[in-house]
């Protein structure tokens, strides 16, 4: 009996090793067949690569700094040193102080609109169904086109400058932040709300009594992420001319004043880094203490 | 119960918000008050934006209006978004096959020299802060403008991300599995076949998979510096003040990424349930 038993289960197993390995050819299968499209497509072959790698090194060779090392510390006419690698700082700091401000500019905004159009964007605390569809749709579109090309729209309307560049983040955000604060609001409990609306509270009380204070650390460490995901943005919204210290590095490398590239990459590296490091902090911080 | 009373319960919670919370007030009013001054700085007025929006009016009927729809040059709309997907793909597909082995030396269980993986994470950190934007401008100076500089660039860009999340899913997976295998005495390769890829596997393909839905995103716009795909046929139509067939490349766009979410978002449940 046990052999019919461990015989049914051996079969069983082969059966199952069977359809796995068909599922996994199959996968492989598509798998190559994607890769060999796509590579034919975007005409990726090995004596590109080949051809290429030496013209990015050249490049990238040609845009790090000739710093010497016992020159180093010397006035920015000597070349060789951080301070001629860096004759323009004041220019970049400025630059990267306005960048910052595009993005706490945009993403207040943002977080403001999408926080209005939210309460309407979920499904359970509407005022109206067709309101919701509608919302629910027009935050899709706010969200499913990318910040640059808004810029470029705003930036024909708008002028050159970075009131262009904080439009359109603005507007990006307010449609990436109101699906999630929607989503927030959906997985509100109701029974304050409920509570509020019977002892004669209106809409607009129940949602800021009843909604807000539960949802806020979501919200807050929400929109601290996207304030990240904002100074990234306004970095390179610049090369469309929608301001920030991304047009100074479009200009720069079209130019080809090398050393300058590398050195405008060198301080948005460490901005970014920086911003994320200390707004992860304080996320962990405000939502630890509010849900204390 | 009169109000009185009511207050006399609880007097904290209707005290102005000021004395309830001195430091959430000031930190409000510093925010404001910077936000305002930051308004300032840019000059921004609502006259501005109306304005610039009464600029947009013509803009906006040209975008609605479509003309000659029939005569528009689609092969090189749909070969556009043919080329954008294609970036995506290899890029992603590329990307995960290089963060494997970078992942296993920058996990803690596989690689003891702590140095090199102290480089090989901050390397990481580095491709992470530059955005994939400016490998776009990089790689177009490199390569020349078309779509192979935009494949690096999703490529170098999902280097600096996957790499961290392998090495974290790594450093996450059960130590008792591989224990095991050690205590057998299998040779290294066999404790990674064996005890550790089993576990890690679904992650790995489940987040390629969710960065190959972003990066059909993000590989829109590597047009918009040379880099190829349907953003370079976007930005150029816009600059030519093409509004209603950049409409219609806008609607292609969307309606691209939702059938790549909705596709990838069945496939990585079905990887998760399994």
């Amino acid at each position: 009996m046990s052999n019919k038993l461990l015989e049914k289960h051996l079969s069983l197993y082969s059966s199952q090793l069977k359809t796995r390995k068909l599922w996994n050819i199959l996968v492989v299968f598509l798998l190559t067949i994607s890769f060999l499209i796509s590579s034919t497509i975007i005409d990726f072959n090995f004596s590109n690569i080949v051809n290429g790698v030496p013209r990015l090194g050249d490049y990238i060779s040609q845009i790090l700094p000739s710093l010497d090392i016992n020159l180093i510390f010397e006035n920015s006419e000597t070349e060789g040193s951080i301070k001629y690698w860096y004759f323009n700082f004041k220019k970049y700091a400025f630059l990267l102080y306005e960048t910052f401000n595009m993005a706490v500019v945009s993403t207040t905004i943002g977080f403001v609109l999408a926080l209005i159009l939210s309460f309407f964007s979920a499904r359970n605390i509407t005022p109206n169904i067709y309101g919701y569809y509608f919302v629910k749709r027009f935050l899709e579109f706010l969200r499913g086109v990318p910040e640059i090309i808004y810029a470029i729209l705003f930036v024909w309307a708008l002028g050159i400058g970075p009131l262009a560049g904080i439009m359109a983040i603005s507007i990006h955000t307010t449609g990436a932040l109101g699906k999630l604060f929607a989503e927030v609001n959906e997985n509100v409990d109701l029974k304050s709300c409920e509570a509020i609306r019977s002892h004669g509270g209106n809409w607009l009380s129940e949602m800021r009594y009843g909604i807000i204070p539960k949802v806020l650390p979501n919200v807050i460490s929400y929109t601290l992420l996207r304030f990240e995901i904002n100074i990234r943005a306004s970095t390179v919204i610049g090369f469309v001319g929608a301001g920030g210290i991304g047009q100074e590095l479009y200009l720069v490398i079209n130019f080809n004043y090398y050393e300058e590239v590398s050195a405008i990459i060198l301080l948005i590296i460490i901005t970014v880094i920086a911003i994320d490091i200390s707004s992860s902090r304080v996320r962990q911080k405000i939502v630890g203490e509010i849900n204390d | 119960m009169t109000d009185k009373d009511i207050i006399s319960l609880c007097p904290r919670a209707f005290q102005p918000i000021w004395k309830r919370s001195p430091i959430v007030f000031t930190g409000f009013i510093f925010f404001v008050s910077y936000f305002l001054f930051c308004l300032y700085l840019f000059d921004f007025s609502v006259s501005k934006i109306v304005i610039g929006f009464s600029n947009m009016k013509p803009v906006l009927t040209a975008m609605v209006t479509w003309k000659d729809f029939f005569n528009w040059n689609f092969s090189s709309i749909f070969s556009g978004l043919a080329q954008t997907l294609g970036m995506a793909f290899l890029g992603t597909f590329l990307a995960t096959l290089v963060c494997i082995p970078i992942s296993l030396i920058a996990s803690k269980q596989f690689f003891k020299i702590s140095i090199i993986r102290f480089l090989i994470k901050r390397l990481l950190d580095i491709i992470r802060g530059v955005d994939i934007l400016i490998w776009a401008i990089i790689y177009v100076r490199a390569f020349g403008l078309g779509p192979f500089a935009g494949l690096l660039s999703v490529f170098t860009a999902d280097l600096g991300t996957l790499g961290k999340l392998f090495s974290e899913a790594i450093d996450n997976a059960d130590t008792k599995q591989i224990e095991g295998m050690k205590a057998t005495g299998a040779s290294k390769i066999a404790v990674i076949r064996f005890g550790l890829f089993p576990q890690i596997f679904p992650i790995f393909i489940s987040q390629s998979l969710y960065f190959f839905e972003s990066n059909t995103r993000s590989a829109v716009i590597l047009g918009v510096v040379g880099a190829g795909g349907i953003g370079l046929q976007l930005t150029e139509r816009m600059k030519a003040q093409y509004w209603d067939q950049s409409l219609f490349i806008i609607l292609l766009i969307l309606i691209m990424v939702t059938i790549i979410d909705t596709i990838s978002r069945i496939i990585r449940m079905k990887i998760i349930n399994e």
